[in-house]
């Protein structure tokens, strides 16, 4: 048994799937909150968006998992932690060429020397130690190799997805009590309330393409391989935790600071408020950008300084990523401050808070009882709103060079390195449009998704509709 | 009015204090500049002189807030806080850490920044304006939803991608423009021509949803349904009422950016290679130059207050409802 590690952001990122869990059963018993939730899940972009997310959050989840490998085994030579999903994708991730080499190809990028048998030298494209190395004769067998291989992924997928509608639909069958083609029928028929049948579909596109690339990447790089030869496609999935963590921490570790100043202002008024909003005018009159850069800035000097203090790289780029969720939320808990600051502000001269005052409640148990479910709403909007504009800031962050740790695996990252690779003749695209792709579907389903979330929870916009 | 400006200058006073005692919290206290020393001539093998040296030709050898060798007044003023913070206020910059006048060449870089900044801003509320107002008058129908969802498509691709596609489409496949670098006087336009057109193309997806919900929120209202009842056509209601009333919020939260111009864009300049603001705090933060970053905080703070006292003026202008007092 491997001996199990905890980073800081494990820790939290646990903690975070344990407080939304908890806010889930919260939720159900109370209306005011359950029901909007129940018109996400019965809008179609909604149920198919939050799939996708799930998706990735399942991947996240998996790569948060981590562990001291066996260092006596000789996969798992060079690595100081490895996570679950690393574990997953052994191949992927040790199946390293010697550099570039094209999505799906046989052979490597760059011309080499190569020596035949006859012992003359010819500059040409050496084949590839692992992408398409079952191949005998690549120039004949290459096309219908990869038919085959993607016809099988298909089928694989296919197969995936019929299982996992089996189970699901079985399930709803017994909720329901329905008979189960009955409800198959229903579903097909887009007669039920959560819309199964848009759910499924989202289910079927995720189960065909993770079957084709699953598939696919047994015998090939499937998104090519950069400069030192590692697997694009390891890479891309390695940094969704990192897109990940940046979006939910980040709001993680300043909602606590936003909730109780703005409450407080809000609530007491007077000096307390001048405080509040003196500071917050202050953090927020200071650039974003700059306010992160001279913070990293002064992190990478302390760290350079106390270099003894990070037993392993990956530990300390851990830190720093956690540094950087934490100087990101300094950055961004103005806004969600001031929102709760006028809104309990409003709620405090309500007839009920001010019976409850006259009663003699004590200022606390108003809070809590009073104003802080009541404002549950704005801080969830929130937080569902500023996840893809995190996400998004990671990778400019990293270009600036002021964002994750150059170790870590991100999208940001692979941008920044792919700047270089862009001005290379020919060029090297796989990369950039990789990350680009997986970042770019992440944000695209948070945006919806947030869209629909936000719809259903501002009273605003339902008086209107 | 006078009167008004005056006491938000004066309000805006201590933030800037604040700030100012935040910045010099994070840059000397959190670490000290001995550290910081270190950090610039490489951690190992540094002897004491060197470290000493580097600080007194910086001026980072004083102590950090009383000066109890000095006699006098230069007790406070002999500092590091004295020097190197409370100068700011007067816009003092000093020198960078690698010598040069920051106020120079703040000076000379804040132009190019405003040649991208300005039409940037420009042609970007114009083209904005015009998708939302063309999406808020088919709202409810095909073109609304559509427009909406491209919208939102076009705000989840990331900024990076618009720059880096765009030099490589315009300036590697068709050879239209140089893919970076500055000239100064007209023949700068050739340079400056791509990052508009990809700084107009990256904001049009946040803000054509953010001026279509405008719009929509005063088509709502009863004025509109006044002039509807009066038999007023559609696109007259949109175009002469409806424009001008949303208007309001879009010029002030103009109005607040304005300043801010000045610094320029981080990424935009660094990609094309434009000697402005925004690709010089990029270079000092890549050489770790924290006089530059520690000036650039100070004078983003600065422009952000100048900023906001602007959108409270600017109330006054555009909402005759509005009084300053």
């Amino acid at each position: 048994m491997p001996e199990m590690v905890f980073l800081w952001t494990d820790i939290l990122i646990f903690l975070l799937v344990a407080l939304v869990l908890a806010f889930i059963n919260y939720a159900r018993k109370r209306p005011h909150l359950s029901r909007p939730w129940k018109q996400v899940f019965s809008s179609r972009i909604g149920i198919s968006t939050l799939i996708i997310l799930l998706f990735y959050i399942a991947i996240g989840l998996l790569d948060s998992v981590h562990y001291r490998p066996d260092v006596n085994d000789e996969k798992n030579k060079g690595a100081d932690m490895l996570s679950t999903l690393d574990y997953i994708l052994s191949d992927l991730r040790l199946n390293h060429e010697k550099t570039y080499s094209a999505p799906l190809a046989t052979h490597l990028y760059a011309r080499e020397n190569v020596e035949s048998d006859t012992g003359v030298t010819t500059r040409e494209f050496p084949r590839l130690k692992y992408g398409g190395a079952h191949l005998d004769d690549p120039e004949k067998d290459y096309y219908l190799d990869l038919f085959e291989k993607t016809v099988i992924g298909i089928l694989l997928g296919i197969a995936a997805w019929v299982i996992i509608v089996m189970l699901m639909v079985s399930w709803l069958a017994v909720n329901s009590h329905l008979a189960f083609t009955e409800l198959i029928s229903h579903i097909r028929h887009r007669k039920t309330e959560i819309p199964w049948r848009t759910a499924f579909i989202t289910l079927l596109v995720i189960s065909v393409i993770a079957g084709i690339l699953y598939n696919l990447s047994q015998y090939y790089h499937v998104l090519g391989t950069d400069k030192v030869g590692e697997d694009v496609l390891y890479q891309a999935l390695k940094s969704i935790r990192t897109g990940l963590l940046i979006g939910t921490l980040t709001t993680l570790v300043m909602l606590p600071a936003a909730i109780l100043l703005g409450i407080m202002a809000g609530y007491f008024k007077g000096w307390i408020d001048d405080v509040i909003q003196y500071t917050y005018t202050t953090l927020n009159s200071i650039p974003g950008v700059l306010l992160i850069a001279a913070a990293i800035l002064m992190m990478q000097i302390y760290m350079s300084n106390h270099e003894a203090d990070f037993t392993s790289v990956t530990e300390r780029a851990d830190l720093r990523l956690l540094f950087l969720c934490l100087i990101l939320g300094v950055t961004s808990w103005t806004g969600l401050c001031r929102l709760l600051r006028a809104e309990t502000f409003k709620l405090s001269e309500l007839d009920y808070v001010q019976a409850s005052r006259s009663f003699g409640v004590g200022n606390f148990t108003i809070i809590f009882k009073h104003i802080l479910p009541n404002v549950v709403h704005i801080v969830l909007i929130t937080v569902v709103l500023d996840f893809s504009g995190l996400v998004l800031a990671e990778a400019v962050l990293s270009y600036v060079n002021i964002g994750v740790d150059p170790s870590t695996n991100s999208w940001g990252n692979m941008i920044n390195s792919a700047r270089l690779e862009m001005a290379r003749e020919p060029i090297v695209w796989w990369s950039l449009t990789a990350s680009l792709i997986f970042m770019f579907t992440l944000v695209l389903a948070a945006n919806l998704f947030s869209d629909v979330v936000r719809d259903a929870f501002d009273p605003r916009l339902r008086s209107q509709s | 009015m006078t009167a008004y400006i005056i006491r938000r200058l004066l309000y805006a006073l201590p933030i800037l204090i604040g700030v100012n005692i935040f910045t010099f919290t994070l840059f000397f206290v959190v670490n000290s500049t001995d550290d910081m020393a270190r950090m610039h001539l490489g951690v190992k093998r540094v002897t004491p002189e060197a470290v000493e040296h580097w600080k007194a030709e910086r001026g980072y050898d004083r102590p950090l807030l009383i000066n109890s060798e000095a006699s006098g007044l230069d007790k406070i003023t002999d500092t590091i806080f004295f020097q190197k913070s409370v100068n700011l206020f007067v816009f003092n910059f000093g020198q960078s850490d690698s010598g040069r006048d920051i106020l120079y060449d703040i000076s000379q870089r804040m132009w190019p920044s405003l040649a991208i900044a300005v039409p940037v801003l420009l042609v970007g509320l114009l083209v904005n304006i015009t998708f939302a107002l063309l999406i808020a008058f088919f709202r409810a129908t095909y073109i609304d939803i559509w427009g909406v969802i491209l919208c939102v498509v076009m705000m989840s691709i990331s900024g990076l991608f618009y720059i880096i596609g765009g030099q490589f489409i315009a300036g590697k496949l068709l050879h239209l423009v140089p893919i970076s670098g500055y000239e100064t006087g007209w023949s700068a336009v050739k340079f400056l021509i791509l990052p508009v057109i990809i700084g107009v193309i990256g904001g049009i997806g946040a803000g054509t949803r953010w001026y279509r919900t405008l719009f929509l929120e005063e088509i709502n209202k009863d004025y509109v349904r006044t002039a509807r009842a009066k038999g007023l056509a559609e696109q007259f209601i949109l175009f002469r009422h409806v424009f001008k009333n949303a208007l309001i919020p879009i010029l002030t939260g103009v109005v607040v950016i304005l300043p801010l111009l000045f610094m320029g864009s981080l990424i935009t300049e660094s990609f094309f290679g434009i000697p402005g603001l925004g690709s010089y705090t990029i270079d000092a933060i890549n050489n770790q130059d924290f006089a530059i970053v520690r000036a650039m905080v100070f004078l983003g703070s600065v422009l952000y207050i100048i900023g906001l006292i602007l959108t409270d003026i600017s109330y006054t202008f555009v909402d005759p409802r509005v009084r300053l007092s």
